[in-house]
């Protein structure tokens, strides 16, 4: 018996539940041929991050401006270039040869901080042929003075703004960090959000012993970070409308599997490809359809959101009820 | 009148105007109509070359359809010898350079010329070095290039330089007369102004193709052989040389053949001489470039005045036309004054005037006018209206003088002209703007920007011009703005401004911005205080003239909405908005968006517009924050003006540099000035030039008394000393200082101490700074604080720090870093650019050796932060000793030191001869003292001190010839150290003959190589150390091949000490190599990475650059010691860690490529990977290589000559 492993995600019509997610695997086109050749449904591009831009411009401006017409022997210090690709423009360029380079679904990926640049680039990558728009919104919401609303208007309103600017889907990657995580999906769906990637993963800074300086560090993820997308996954599956993206965590069939089941219409991977090579979608796709099998699903579709807060056997366990019991089967005593 | 030049355009279209510098307008024909450049950079003509270059990476053509080849030779004789080449091979080919660039070119020049081969050069014409390098304009270049048979083509506009460049061009195929075509130096080449631009087709037609082919045919062929430059004898020489007569005979008309084609094709008609002024003119001065324009505006002037003048304007000037010059001149003319921009000593007069008295001689008919002879402009000295109207008034007199000066006061020979300085020939519709600005607050940019807006974009014609200080560091920008109804043609500064801008409110405490304001002018200042607060903020003086001359007064706070915009420190727009605001030559609609325009267009192209919309937003701040200040009818100040240098600084640093300083160099007699071009050292003390926003301030506590700060330091303001508790007696209050950490000085105190006045701000101190607070790692055991917090504890604490003694340099353990810093540095507070990556090498050098040493420093960044005027970083210790210096070229600083070392040996020879004659009166012991003492140590040298001291006393006491003779060369017998510096544009490309003969030679002179990687002084262009991969001028796509090993060169030798070091990675690496250098008594070559602001970084944090160039094994360090004959070659940097690439993309000059070809980017990168890797397996391959036995070492007698000789034997 073979197994349909198709799905829908933001619209799209899948043939699996398996996309790459952002990350620096989509920069080489011929990786991206790779991943395709494997089996990978759907790819998030590697983000386009618009303080990156603004970094390049403002360092390469700075860099011909710095230390010119100081002195009458030296009124500038580079030759002038005809032409600098430091804005979205070979990101644009990818996008179209990604869109040449592969047959399934071509996300491009924006990770943004200005209202204008949101909507700017957005535009952009739609032109571009890009089949979907992920925005990866990476605010720390570090001014103290700042509430929990403002955060949430402020992402609210970038959606808004986005959607407004173009016509194809949009996902909107976020991380957990919400005093109310099923609110803030909601209102991202609401505003326009056609698909949620939940959650992100944000670089955390390290401190470096020797020289007592503040660096960021990038961990892959590990099969136990897909508990927390899991637990919201199942929550929202029937609470919010827009298709759900499970991300971080899903290492093996076993785990895609598990986000299917919750409710997530697509499992996003990336870590387990950086340690496992480019075959980890065969097998892991491999290893879903042999569990579907002996499980009896059909479908992805009939096991997707079977496992949700509202289907399955203990609503609680998503809840607080989770806590208890796990706290009673680590003790050995009730509570 | 008379005006020959009209520039109307034929044609319905007409000519489209654009805003240009003389050398862009040059550079545009030269490329479209050559094939081959072959160049050297030289200022001022080096963007010249690079334009060029840069057109031909980006693939633009010239009219024969192919991209020019655009390159880069080692020196101005390796440019003019390829030249050479590449005409004989058949190709139209060119070059551009200046002063001693053209001298070197000379050979060549004879020979291309003897050879009847069409070429151009386009010459920047620029001061020769005399008495003095000088970066600026006058003749004496092209002078001294009269006898190579070239014509001399005088351009004396930007719109003259753009058309003179293509009629030579045309003419030179015509005539087989190679052709300089000239202008001034900086007054053309810099001076941006708007001009009628040739179009493509206006230079075809005037490349006549015939020629071209004919030019073709001329070249050296197999196919038809003939041989060209052969050796001729006494009895033919002479007869062929003559041959060539024909070709002068007819080249002026060929010349004017051309200009009447031009014009048929432009409209703009230019003739050999060119006259203006009355018809009936008496008086006529005759000259040529840019004094020019100046002489025809104040002809203008005083013809309308009524009075009979005018001026003949020099276009060619060889072959000179006698007969046309007569024809120019009008017949009623009774005295005529020769005016020359160059100076030769000895001639009967200077060459125009000779040329002048020769053409009346023969061709004028009857009684010929009068002939006067006058010199001016010499190096860019301003020549203005005043002074031509100055000329003519001498010439009204009876008994004028029959050579004079003009411009200057000349109070030792009287040769001098007074004029009136109030005479002005500038029209009231004028808009006359001063713009005072600092080198990092782009003004200068903003100013050319404007002319720009100005003249391309309405009915207004436009002029820019900026003059720099000589220093690198906080260096004082002055723009000088000229906005007409009228095409501009006086090159001279603004002296009567009718608008000036200072954007820099402490430039008030020091210069005198408003001394050229005129009456009722605008005076915008960038200021921190408000409208309501500013007035009780300036100096009396300021007060003073804003009150007499009833200036309008407003402020702008520049840095707010600089800062606001998130511009940082550039506060160039916000400037210029308000300048297009209150100058009202716009409305003010139209002006703001014709500046958002030009945003738009600079910045459009280099990305997402994040920088467009920071600077719109400094538009739209700056017109809310400009402010009228409502002037009080009374000085209300009591504060005054800094002087330039304090009160008690000695009477010639007061009288003359003070002077300078203060922007009063013009008024200097000429009795005042050195008249060899010698100066006194250790000035840079006296000018207290406070440009440090944030200066560091020592932590006590936290300090590990490392040193590190102090070594690091390119300024020398941050000292350390240790001394005796005692030596704290009447500290000021605030005085810092802690006990000393080492078991050297038990009981003694140490203190850190910065010069607040000197400090550059540049922070490097801090940023090597190793100790932190443990509770709160941010503070340093050293951070920058802003200046106006502590100046006034930090200038007091500075000048007690001076007071405390020095200590005596024999008990200091030297080849630690915390020693090293003990020792006075002899080297202070130069010019260089803040954070310079060479000085801390200098600095360090003078601290071991700058009591004995000799200094030949090569021209380049470390000749002028070394030996610009107004002030001297070389200074003395408490005897009065320190480093002796000497600039004698850019390609000899080898040679120089080389020569220092054969005086000095002789000298010594000398010396030991006489001692041994007066040994019975001397005594045998002191005489065998003196010659044997080996001078190796701080100990053994202040013992020779002391007996050279014992020596002159008892020759005092001998009255004979040999004693006097003693007497005079005693000081050689303290052994001398002596040096060559220079840049790796001297060490890699055009000094590196001499330095390759120096190697050779085996003679005791330390060479240190300041390895920038980069052309520094003149703006970035590649040299043959500069990384593959990296982008420079010249290398504008990067450059293609890898860096030379010049230390594998040099020990290929064997005889020569070689290290390469690295102050930022290993400092204690670079101490002891250096010491180990000077210690050898042969040759030593010292390869010093430096960074450099042309590496596109942060200076800030610049050693951490150095210390990833180690680690990735770009830069290893190194030592080879020919006195170790087991193993000479020691690597002394650890196995590389970390990737090139890694490295490089930190640094604009690699980063730029990556952004603008990422392929090539990535294949360049990967090479020079490939690079490191090869030079790191050589050098392991090579420190395993056991030295040959019986290669001598040249080192272990104590005797610098004989160990050189052994070294050669």
């Amino acid at each position: 018996m073979s197994v349909d492993l198709s799905t829908k995600y933001l619209g799209l019509d899948l043939k699996n539940p398996v996309v790459i997610a952002a990350c620096p695997l989509a920069e080489k086109l011929d990786w991206l041929k790779r991943l395709a050749e494997a089996g990978a449904a759907a790819v998030v591009l590697h983000s386009l991050f618009e303080e990156q831009i603004e970094h390049d411009e403002v360092e390469l401006i700075g860099a011909q401006e710095r230390g010119a017409e100081y002195y009458a022997e030296h009124s500038n210090w580079f030759p002038e270039q005809e032409d600098y690709r430091i804005g979205p423009g070979s990101y644009l360029e990818h996008v179209e040869k990604a869109k040449k380079a592969v047959s399934i679904p071509v996300i491009a990926s924006l990770n943004g901080v200005s209202p204008g640049g949101w909507t700017r680039y957005a535009r952009l990558m739609q032109d571009a042929g890009a089949d979907a728009l992920e925005l990866n919104v990476y605010f720390i919401a570090a001014n103290a003075d700042m509430s929990g609303e403002e955060v949430e208007k402020q992402y609210v309103d970038l959606v808004l703004a986005v959607k407004e600017s173009i016509s194809i889907p949009l996902a909107v990657k976020v991380g957990s960090q919400f005093s109310s995580p099923g609110h803030m999906a909601k209102k991202l769906a609401d505003a326009g959000a056609d698909g949620l990637v939940l959650f992100n993963r944000f670089l955390q800074p390290d401190i470096k012993l020797d020289v007592l300086e503040v660096r960021p560090r990038l961990e892959l993820s590990t099969s136990f970070e897909l508990l927390m997308p899991l637990r919201w996954i199942a929550i929202l599956r029937d609470r919010v409308s827009a298709s759900l993206a499970l991300t971080s965590g899903i290492h093996t069939a076993d785990d895609l599997a598990k986000a299917l089941l919750a409710g997530a219409d697509v499992g996003m991977i990336a870590s387990t490809i950086y340690q496992n090579g480019f075959g980890q979608v065969r097998t892991i796709l491999d290893g879903l359809a042999q569990w579907m099998e002996e499980a009896e699903y059909e479908s992805v579709r009939q096991l997707q959101g079977s496992m949700s807060q509202s289907k399955c056997p203990d609503p609680t366990a998503f809840e607080r009820g989770n806590y208890m019991k796990a706290l009673t089967s680590f003790t050995g005593q009730p509570i | 009148m008379v005006d020959v030049q009209s520039t109307e355009k034929k044609g319905a279209a007409g000519p489209r105007f654009v805003m240009l510098d003389g050398n862009e307008a040059t550079a545009w024909v030269a490329h479209l109509a050559n094939e081959v450049m072959a160049i050297y950079p030289i200022t001022p003509s080096s963007g010249l070359g690079e334009m060029p270059d840069a057109w031909a990476a980006a693939g633009r053509k010239n009219i024969f359809g192919t991209v020019p080849d655009v390159v880069e030779m080692q020196s101005e004789a390796g440019a003019a010898g390829a030249v050479h080449g590449s005409l004989q091979a058949g190709a139209i080919t060119s070059t551009f350079t200046a002063s001693q660039g053209l001298l070197l070119m000379i050979p060549n020049m004879f020979k291309i010329a003897g050879e009847l081969t069409p070429a151009v050069f386009h010459v920047t014409a620029r001061t020769v070095a005399t008495h003095a390098l000088s970066i600026f304009g006058d003749h004496s270049d092209v002078m001294a290039c009269r006898g190579t048979g070239w014509a001399l083509l005088a351009s004396g506009s930007i719109q003259e330089a753009h058309d003179m460049a293509l009629i030579a061009q045309a003419a030179t195929l015509d005539a087989r007369v190679p052709f300089i075509h000239f202008y001034d130096g900086f007054r053309i080449s810099h001076e941006v102004n708007r001009i009628a631009h040739l179009s493509e087709d206006d230079v075809r037609a005037m490349i006549d193709m015939e020629l071209v082919r004919a030019h073709r045919a001329r070249a050296l062929n197999p196919d038809k052989p003939v041989l060209r430059g052969t050796a001729q004898n006494p009895d033919h020489f002479f007869q062929a040389r003559e041959a060539c007569n024909p070709f002068y005979d007819r080249c002026a008309a060929v010349v004017q053949k051309w200009m009447d084609k031009f014009a048929s094709i432009t409209g703009r008609q230019y003739h050999l001489f060119d006259y203006f002024g009355a018809p009936d003119a008496e008086r006529v001065v005759v000259l040529m470039t840019s004094g020019c324009g100046v002489a025809e505006e104040t002809v203008d002037k005083l013809v309308d005045d009524g009075e009979k003048v005018g001026v003949v304007k020099v276009r060619l000037y060889r072959p000179f036309d006698m007969r046309a010059l007569v024809d120019a001149l009008p017949k009623s003319v009774k005295m005529i004054a020769a005016l020359d921009r160059t100076k030769e000593p000895g001639a009967p007069g200077e060459p125009l005037y000779q040329d002048i008295l020769t053409a009346l001689a023969e061709c004028w008919d009857g009684p010929s006018p009068k002939v006067i002879a006058g010199r001016y402009g010499l190096s860019s000295k301003e020549f203005t209206p005043a002074m031509v109207a100055g000329v003519f008034d001498e010439m009204k007199k009876a008994q004028p003088k029959r050579h004079f000066t003009v411009g200057i006061h000349d109070d030792v020979t009287g040769l001098s002209l007074d004029y009136d300085p109030a005479f002005s020939t500038e029209k009231e519709d004028v808009t006359r703007a001063l713009f005072f600005g600092l080198g990092s607050d782009g003004t200068v940019g903003a100013c050319r920007n404007t002319a720009k807006i100005i003249g391309e974009n309405t009915a207004l014609n436009a002029q820019a011009y900026f003059v720099y200080d000589s220093r690198k560091a906080g260096s004082v920008t002055v723009s000088h703005l000229r906005v007409s109804p009228r095409p501009i043609k006086g090159s001279y500064l603004v002296h009567r401004a009718n608008f000036v801008a200072c954007h820099q409110f402490q430039f008030l405490e020091k210069i005198d911005v408003l001394s050229n304001a005129e009456p009722g002018a605008t005076f915008l200042l960038n200021s921190p205080y408000g409208p309501d607060e500013v007035w009780d903020h300036l100096p009396v003086e300021v007060q003073e003239e804003i009150v007499r001359k009833k200036l309008k007064f407003y402020v702008v706070d520049g840095y707010r909405v600089a800062e606001e915009a998130k511009m940082g420190v550039r506060i160039n727009t916000a400037m210029q908005t308000c300048f297009f605001k209150l100058a009202g030559m716009l409305p003010e609609d139209e002006a703001i968006a014709q500046i958002k325009n030009a945003i738009q267009q600079t910045y459009g192209k280099k990305g997402g517009g994040t920088v467009v919309e920071r600077n719109f937003a400094a538009v739209d701040g700056a017109l809310g924050a400009l402010h009228e200040v409502q002037v009080p009818e009374q000085v209300t100040s009591t504060h005054r003006r800094r002087p330039p240098v304090p009160d008690d600084a000695p009477a010639f640093v007061k009288d003359v540099l003070g002077a300078i300083i203060a922007n009063r160099g013009d008024e200097i007699p000429v009795s005042a000035m050195p008249c060899d071009g010698t100066f006194p050292t250790a000035t840079t003390r006296y000018e207290k030039r406070r440009i440090a926003q944030y200066i560091p301030i020592w932590q006590p506590d936290l300090c590990i008394q490392c040193g590190q700060c102090a070594l690091a330091c390119p300024h020398a303001t941050i000292r350390m000393k240790a001394f005796e508790p005692s030596a704290l007696e009447g500290a000021p209050e605030g005085f810092l200082s802690a006990d000393w950490r080492g078991k050297e000085y038990p009981g003694w105190k140490m203190a850190i101490q910065v010069a607040p006045d000197d400090c550059t701000g540049c922070g490097m101190c801090v940023d090597v700074c190793p100790a932190k607070d443990k509770e709160q790692p941010k503070r340093k055991a050293i951070n920058m604080e802003p200046i106006l917090d502590h100046i006034d504890r930090e200038a007091a604490n500075w000048d007690f720090f001076l007071g405390i003694p020095e200590i005596d340099r024999a008990q200091v353990k030297i080849d630690t870093i915390k020693g090293s810093q003990l020792l006075l540095p002899l080297f202070e507070f130069s010019g260089a650019c803040a954070g310079c990556g060479e000085t801390p090498y200098v600095k360090l050098i003078t601290q071991f050796f700058g009591d004995r040493m000799l200094i030949a420093n090569a021209t380049g960044c470390s000749s002028i932060y070394g030996g610009n005027l107004p002030c001297t970083p070389y200074c003395v210790n408490g005897d009065g000793q320190g480093p002796a210096w000497s600039n004698s070229l850019f390609e000899d600083a080898g040679e120089f030191g080389f020569g220092f070392r054969l005086a000095v040996d002789q000298q010594i020879d000398y010396a030991h001869e006489l001692l041994r004659r007066l040994a019975s009166k001397l005594g045998d012991a002191l005489v065998a003292a003196l010659i044997e003492c080996p001078q190796q140590t701080e100990q053994e040298i202040a013992e020779q001190r002391a007996r050279v001291a014992e020596l002159r006393k008892k020759l005092a006491a001998i009255d004979d010839a040999d004693a006097k003779n003693l007497l005079a060369s005693a000081d050689y017998l303290v052994r001398r150290s002596i040096w060559s510096f220079g840049g790796d544009g001297w060490a890699y490309d055009i000094g590196f003959g001499g330095l390759d003969h120096m190697f050779a030679s085996g003679r005791d002179v330390n060479i240190l190589v300041l390895d920038t990687e980069v052309y520094s002084n003149t703006g970035g262009q590649a040299s043959k150390s500069t990384p593959r991969g990296a982008v420079a001028k010249f290398a504008a796509g990067g450059k293609p091949g890898r860096k030379k090993d010049l230390g594998m060169i040099a020990m290929s030798y064997g005889n020569v000490y070689v290290g390469q070091i690295s102050m930022g990675a290993n400092p204690l690496h670079a101490l002891r190599t250096i010491r180990a250098a000077e210690s050898y008594r042969g040759t030593s070559l010292l390869i010093a990475l430096s960074h450099c602001i042309g590496w596109g970084i942060d200076m800030t944090t610049a050693m951490d650059q150095q210390k990833e160039a180690v680690a990735c094994g770009y830069w290893p360090l190194y030592h080879y010691d020919p006195r170790d004959e087991a193993q000479p070659f020691h690597l002394d940097s650890r196995e590389p860690k970390g990737s090139f690439k890694e490295f490089a993309l930190k640094q604009a000059r690699f980063a730029m490529l990556a952004r603008s070809k990422p392929e090539e980017s990535e294949r360049l990168i990967a090479l020079g990977q490939n690079d490191v890797d090869v030079r790191w397996r050589t050098y392991q391959n090579l420190a395993e290589v056991t030295k040959n036995a019986g290669a001598s070492s040249g080192d272990g007698n104590g005797a610098d000559k004989s160990a050189g000789k052994e070294v050669n034997a």
